[in-house]
């Protein structure tokens, strides 16, 4: 019989969804291990969040009334000292920015096995199986731990969230936090800047990738927006390379986006970039790796060398 | 001062490939310095410019193989290298954060650097956890997905952005000692001249095996072991058009008029 500790995640006041996909995930974890889901929420309005993530299949929640916004150093002792408190086994959380910037310490802080990224699970009790992605996406790979203890981060949109509401127990856990053990300070947030073009306005999107080799060959891409009278928008090497700005980064760290047409070329549909596309109307991809993700979610496909493709396509829409 | 700089040689695997078990055939990988890890020897590079009397160190934990990746790393800038290895890890399939944070503790241990700088993941296994779990383990401060750095050394404190989700950074103080994760895009990596690949053939390559780290084989073993490897089944349902190029574009063209493109 083992417990599940999952945490939830909020920033400048609000509760991240994935918050919710971390409790589906854990109830159906706890469910094999035999023991029970607790749910921390640390630091912010916790008594509002408590509420909102007391859902279906939650056995407690546990608020940490300490400070506003998320501090790496707090969430590490204040997991720590609660995962004991409750007996856990498994830590589960969100496979976020964050979750990476205090997961890793406390896992070793407390002596656990750490699976990141994880896009399934089996199993539980005495082994606990870990299906998670590796080689950029080519390969899934199954992992086994049989330590009976884990901290385990889950992708999002693997497990659906739980909406329905539960009937937990909500507690105010008194977390001793030594300020000395407090290195770093949250001073603000900064939102990424860059031209004034808004991609998430935009009809029809033109998405180019790390296939266009070099700075020089995105004029055939613009050139392509022109004839379609689209905007263009990239993947992060292309941001990366300061070939385009930040506000044109479609993707998990740059923008969610929502057009009728999205036309990704030589784009090879990275989990992170989906993450920000995958709501397109109509998908189109031009790529010419016929294995490439971005083919798994397109509506058209063309699997060819983008160098011939796209002028190809200027021509036709008498660019 | 010194900077250590964690340099991982990784695979990189061609369009196509066989899985042999629970590994890709040799003959499909290639192997290259990783992505993120070329942002953090630039990031320690640039220091060792803009500060006095800093040393840039990288380690690596990884086969005799890895020597020509870490010469580029040395070619960049960085003055010497450590590079672990030992059959006992040649041996395992997977080595695991918990495994391969006890090697960089003791090379920490040895090394005693000042600030150390890790890719925030590795583009083959692709963990993401290996940096904040070294600071833990030997009581750095730290910072992950760093996309920014300023870094003051008279007041030992690192001014970091660190790049969440939704194009939002977290603006963030950190004191050092400290671990920081670099992520893509933080500065434009070098390339190597021609001087600096002449250079790094004299620079050092210290090879350690766990003996020489004081490690035990049974200090580093896995708790993670690698069971399967398939390739993901395929969910395309995609109209694929062929032909030509221009047969490709004109099929295109046709979709694309449909739902009212440039109309």
């Amino acid at each position: 019989m083992t417990n599940v500790l999952a945490v939830a995640e909020h920033r400048r006041g609000d509760l991240r969804d994935v918050s919710y996909e971390a409790i589906t995930a854990g109830r159906e974890l706890a469910d094999e291990a035999g023991g029970e889901l607790h749910v921390a929420v640390i630091s912010g309005d916790t008594d509002e969040f408590a509420e909102r993530l007391n859902r279906e299949g939650v056995d407690r929640v546990h608020t940490v009334d300490y400070g506003e916004e998320f501090n790496h150093d707090v969430y590490h002792q204040a997991v720590t000292q609660l995962f004991d408190a409750v007996d856990a086994g498994y830590l589960l959380t969100p496979n976020s920015v964050n979750a990476l910037d205090y997961v890793p310490a406390a896992a070793n802080a407390l002596d656990l096995p750490v699976v990141t990224d994880v896009i399934d699970l089996d199993g539980g009790d005495e082994s606990l199986v870990a299906t998670r992605e590796m080689y950029g996406s080519k390969v899934e790979t199954t992992t086994e731990l049989d330590t009976g203890r884990a901290a385990v981060t889950i992708r999002g949109g693997e497990w659906p969230a739980t909406e329905d509401g539960g009937d937990a127990a909500v507690e105010s856990f008194d977390a001793d936090i030594d300020e000395s053990a407090v290195r770093s300070t949250v001073t603000g947030f900064e939102e990424a800047g860059g031209g004034d073009v808004d991609i998430s306005d935009a009809d029809v999107l033109v998405s180019v990738g790390r296939g266009i080799e070099e700075e020089e060959n995105l004029d055939l891409i613009f050139d392509l927006a022109d004839a379609l009278d689209a905007t263009v928008s990239s993947s992060r090497p292309i941001v990366d390379n300061d070939w385009l700005p930040a506000n044109r980064q479609v993707g998990q760290s740059g923008k969610v986006v929502t057009p009728d047409v999205y036309i990704a070329i030589g784009i090879s549909g990275a989990v992170q970039h989906v993450a920000g596309m995958k709501g397109s109307d109509t998908i189109i991809a031009i790529n010419t790796d016929p294995n490439a993700p971005i083919f798994d979610l397109a509506d058209y496909g063309v699997v060819d060398d983008l160098f011939d493709v796209v002028p190809a396509l200027i021509e036709e829409f008498g660019g | 001062m010194k900077v250590l700089v964690t340099v991982k040689e990784v695979a990189e695997v061609q369009d196509d490939f066989e899985i042999e078990g629970t590994e890709i055939g040799s003959q499909y990988l290639d192997y290259d310095l990783n992505e993120w890890d070329d942002y953090a020897i630039e990031e320690g590079v640039q220091i060792s410019e803009n500060v006095d009397d800093v040393e840039v160190v990288t380690v690596t934990i990884g086969p005799e193989r890895s020597d020509e990746t870490i010469r580029m790393a040395l070619a960049k800038g960085a003055d010497r290298a450590v590079r672990v290895w030992d059959e006992a890890l040649a041996e395992a399939d997977l080595l695991d954060v918990g495994a391969k944070v006890q090697l960089l503790r003791a090379v920490v241990e040895e090394e005693e650097p000042d600030l150390i700088l890790s890719g925030v993941q590795a583009g083959d296994d692709a963990f993401g956890a290996t940096g904040v779990a070294l600071a833990d383990a030997i009581d750095f401060e730290w910072a992950a997905v760093v996309n920014h750095l300023d870094f003051d050394a008279d007041e030992s404190v690192a001014h970091v952005h660190r790049e969440l989700e939704g194009g939002v950074d977290e603006v963030t103080d950190v004191e050092t000692p400290a671990v920081l994760t670099i992520q893509t895009g933080i500065n434009e990596p070098r390339y190597a001249s021609l001087r600096g690949i002449r250079q790094a053939q004299s620079k050092e390559i210290a090879p350690m095996d766990l003996d020489d780290l004081g490690l035990s084989p049974a200090d580093v073993e896995s708790d993670l072991a690698l069971t399967g490897m398939y390739e993901p089944e395929t969910e395309s349902d995609a109209t694929y058009f062929e032909g030509s190029p221009e047969e490709e574009a004109s099929q295109l063209g046709d979709v694309l008029r449909e739902k009212g493109v440039s109309q």
